[in-house]
């Protein structure tokens, strides 16, 4: 696809209302946003009729399982980008613990190369920060930053790096080139064998519990680790009132530490749990009532800073078991702004503006990707996380926040169907989702074949 | 009854009922021929992933009075050892037309996955589920207890006023869990003694009173008490130092038992081990039933196996996700 190809594409996008709840036409042209105002007429674009839909800067998401390569059964860069366009993302980072662990410059390269070939979404790798998530030695951090897929976020998320030493060492070695570890926060011999939230409800459902002490243990472990040694800590999937507590006082305090809630803490708590359904089954645990509310505020009063997804896809199979044999995870890319949509908006705890703020342009800011451009070509302005601006790069989703839909495996654009929300009604929709200018999503649809994508592979034809 | 999974779903005149047709059960043994033929030409699957001789033996005995077939599946050495899904298993079990399936297995829940599954119509009786559920055992133990008391004027009774103390590893004891939910429905009065360490860390809606210290709970003069194994594995995980301090001060050996009054009941759910939580006089003593016990199993899960096989078949109870979602809805106000 040459620059000609897709310079012929110009979009109209007609009475969009901004995070703001101002009104504006947006003009998308050569990839950018060329001009915004109401009214405006351009000859020869198809025009996309936005009113009464919201126009949000494409979302961010600091946590994607992408599976690829080693677990194609579950996801492909391909079908995984293809979910996160379905839920108005352009851009993923993809965990590292894949087959082979992505813990070198090759491995993260060509997950890199993978989703350029895919072209629904960007996809940023993260690498591991020990060699084969480990835990026993560093992984080449240097290596993976200096690659063509220039990584700053590391993690062995899945893997707690327990030891605090290397944790201490990881923190200190990738101020070098201002990365980030991003902490799985689990204290691993407090939780052998744990199966669901540790409280009065997994001691009735004989279930081994997962106490909430095991994660704020290490999160405390970790931003005094941070403020020693003066680096950034990045706590992934927040999911106690405790684990909040620490946080408000490290920020208080002054340490660089970020945090990430995902959209299911937001909602669901471990009553879900009591039916044994393993759709339900999830790392960290859904937890109490208690627990949802306050990770409500924390997003609210900023002291978590991003939403992320987790997105966690596995094969039939491997839900369709007895609790204890089942894995952890669920899929989150396409529900996300919906979910987000129930448990923080229609509460009122969040606008908008929150909304782009915490699913776009702090996810980008704490990945590196603030300032760096969408086109790889560096000669604009501008990128991923930034706000819809003229002249910005054409990164953004279409969302009608009046919708309500009845979620069904047909609004799943993954490969994985182990949803929490199958049969369940939520808020919203995804009208439309542009990346680097052209659609991926149109009329609520995935495009068949990204403007921007390499050749087409079976799997698109395939579904 | 569509499916026995938990006791905590049973209601008081269900309850009342069960061990009412246990009693009628129990008749059939004194006869000269132990058999009925109420269940003939239905299939009755013991699908044990765990080894349990005693929980099976009972089972086939059981279903082997009422006339049904019975087929035995052993984890151990068959499909399911070499890796076969809990669904592959079910559905060839519904393929060969199984009427009930009873179920033990390691995983709590996995009776009730197996029941909400569609994977077979079967009913589905939990004979133990990792550390959730052994209904029939905490049936057995309440008619055993009733059976004490009441004699042969049992039928109808409840257990109103009874106290019983439970004593063990309540954290990963299946038998204690269905056992505090069967007795409180029955209107006796529970009480769990354990190390700290092994009890639950939270236990707010256990309808039981709890302590550390078994001699206190003695003075109470309990009218049961009811012993629980301690697995050897638990010495090796940091739950107490060794099986003396345990017995020391969680066993029921000699000193303790003459602290009970005479009429009062000594429970084991076997298999014992002597000289750790109970000493061999106390299990041997008049007060002990642990042999009843055993007997009493085999007329509880042959009124199980019947009203299970024999009874109506309500329709399914919704699921407890959607319940979830119900309450979560309403605190939304959507």
């Amino acid at each position: 696809m040459t620059e000609q190809d897709t310079a012929v594409r110009r979009y109209l996008i007609v009475g969009a209302a901004l995070a703001d709840g101002s009104r504006s036409d947006l003009l998308i042209d050569n990839g950018r946003i060329a001009e915004m105002g109401t009214a405006l007429s351009a000859p020869g674009a198809e025009q996309v009729d936005a009113d009464g839909l919201i126009a949000l800067p494409g979302l961010v998401d600091l946590h994607t399982h992408l599976r690829e390569p080693g677990f194609e059964a579950s996801e492909t860069v391909l079908t995984g980008t293809r979910a996160a366009a379905a839920g108005g993302y352009t851009t993923v980072f993809a965990m590292a613990n894949t087959a082979p662990v992505a813990d070198t410059a090759g491995v993260v390269e060509q997950v890199l190369t993978l989703g350029e070939s895919a072209g629904y979404a960007t996809v940023q790798p993260i690498g591991a920060v020990t060699r084969g998530l480990a835990g026993e030695q560093l992984a080449e951090l240097g290596a993976m930053a200096a690659s063509r897929a220039r990584v700053r976020v590391f993690s062995d998320d899945g893997m707690c790096v327990s030891d605090p030493l290397l944790m201490r060492r990881a923190l200190e070695y990738v101020k070098a080139f201002d990365g980030v570890i991003a902490q799985h926060a689990q204290e691993p011999r407090l939780t052998v064998g744990a199966q669901m939230n540790e409280g009065a409800l997994s001691g009735e459902l004989g279930l081994t519990g997962w106490p909430a002490v095991a994660e704020e243990s290490i999160i405390a472990r970790d931003v005094l680790l941070a403020e020693h040694v003066g680096s950034r800590l990045h706590v992934c999937h927040v999911s106690t009132a405790g684990s909040v507590d620490v946080i408000r006082w490290a920020k208080a305090r002054g340490i660089a530490v970020t945090a990430e809630v995902t959209p299911h803490h937001l909602l669901l708590t471990e009553d879900f749990v009591a039916g044994y359904d393993a759709r339900y089954k999830v790392n960290p645990p859904l937890r109490r009532t208690e627990d949802v509310n306050a990770l409500r505020e924390a997003l609210a009063d900023g002291t978590i800073d991003i939403i992320a997804t987790d997105h966690a896809p596995h094969p039939a199979e491997a839900k369709d078991c007895e609790w204890d044999a089942a894995a952890n995870g669920m899929v989150g890319l396409e529900t996300a702004l919906s979910v987000v949509h129930a448990a923080v908006v229609q509460s009122g705890q969040l606008n908008w503006q929150d909304v782009a703020r915490v699913m776009s342009h702090a996810p980008a800011a704490i990945g590196g990707l603030r300032g760096r451009d969408a086109h790889g070509d560096g000669a604009n302005q501008g990128g991923q996380g930034a706000s819809i601006g003229v002249g910005c790069p054409a990164e953004l989703v279409l969302y009608d926040p009046t919708a309500t839909r009845r979620f069904s495996t047909a609004d799943l654009a993954g490969k994985a169907t182990n949803s929490p929300y199958i049969d369940r009604t939520l808020p919203g929709r995804v009208v439309a989702t542009f990346h680097r200018g052209q659609p991926t999503v149109l009329n609520g649809r995935v495009v068949d074949r990204p403007a921007h994508g390499g050749a087409p592979t079976s799997e698109v034809s395939h579904g | 009854m569509r499916h026995l999974l938990s006791t905590k779903d049973l209601g008081r005149d269900e309850a009342i009922g069960l061990l009412d047709v246990a009693e009628d059960m129990a008749d059939v043994a004194t006869r000269e021929i132990k058999k009925l033929p109420t269940l003939r030409g239905k299939t009755v699957v013991n699908l044990f992933f765990e080894d349990s001789t005693r929980t099976r033996i009972s089972f086939e005995a059981a279903a082997k009075r009422l006339s049904a077939d019975v087929i035995t599946f052993s984890a151990k050495g068959s499909s399911v050892s070499k890796g076969e899904s809990l669904k592959d298993t079910a559905q060839t079990l519904q393929a060969m037309g199984a009427d009930a399936v009873v179920i033990r297995h390691g995983a709590s829940g996995a009776p009730r996955t197996l029941a909400a599954s569609g994977w077979i119509d079967a009913g589905i009786l939990n004979a133990g589920d990792g550390t959730h559920e052994h209904p029939t055992q905490a049936l057995l133990d309440a008619y055993t207890i009733r059976k004490r008391l009441h004699g042969r004027a049992s039928r109808g009774r409840d257990l109103d006023g009874v106290s019983v103390t439970i004593v063990g590893d309540i954290l990963h004891s299946r038998v204690a869990r269905s056992n505090v939910w069967l007795l409180d429905t029955l209107g006796a009065s529970v009480t769990l003694i354990a190390p700290p360490t092994l009890l639950p860390v939270a236990l707010d809606g256990w309808p039981a009173t709890i302590g550390f210290d078994l001699d206190a709970a003695l003075r109470q003069q309990p009218d049961v008490v009811m012993m629980l194994r301690i697995q050897a594995e638990r010495m090796h995980a940091a739950f107490f130092p060794n099986s003396r301090e345990y017995s020391r001060r969680w066993g029921l050996d000699d000193v303790r038992m003459s602290m009970l009054s005479p009429d009062s009941i000594v429970m084991h759910p076997g298999p014992m081990n002597r000289g750790l939580e109970i000493s061999a006089a106390a299990a041997d003593s008049q007060q002990s039933t642990v042999r009843e016990q055993v007997a009493n199993g085999v007329s509880v899960r042959m009124a199980a196996l019947y009203l299970l096989l024999s009874g109506e078949r309500p329709s399914v109870e919704p699921a407890p996700s959607d319940t979830a979602w119900q309450a979560q809805d309403e605190m939304e106000g959507r």
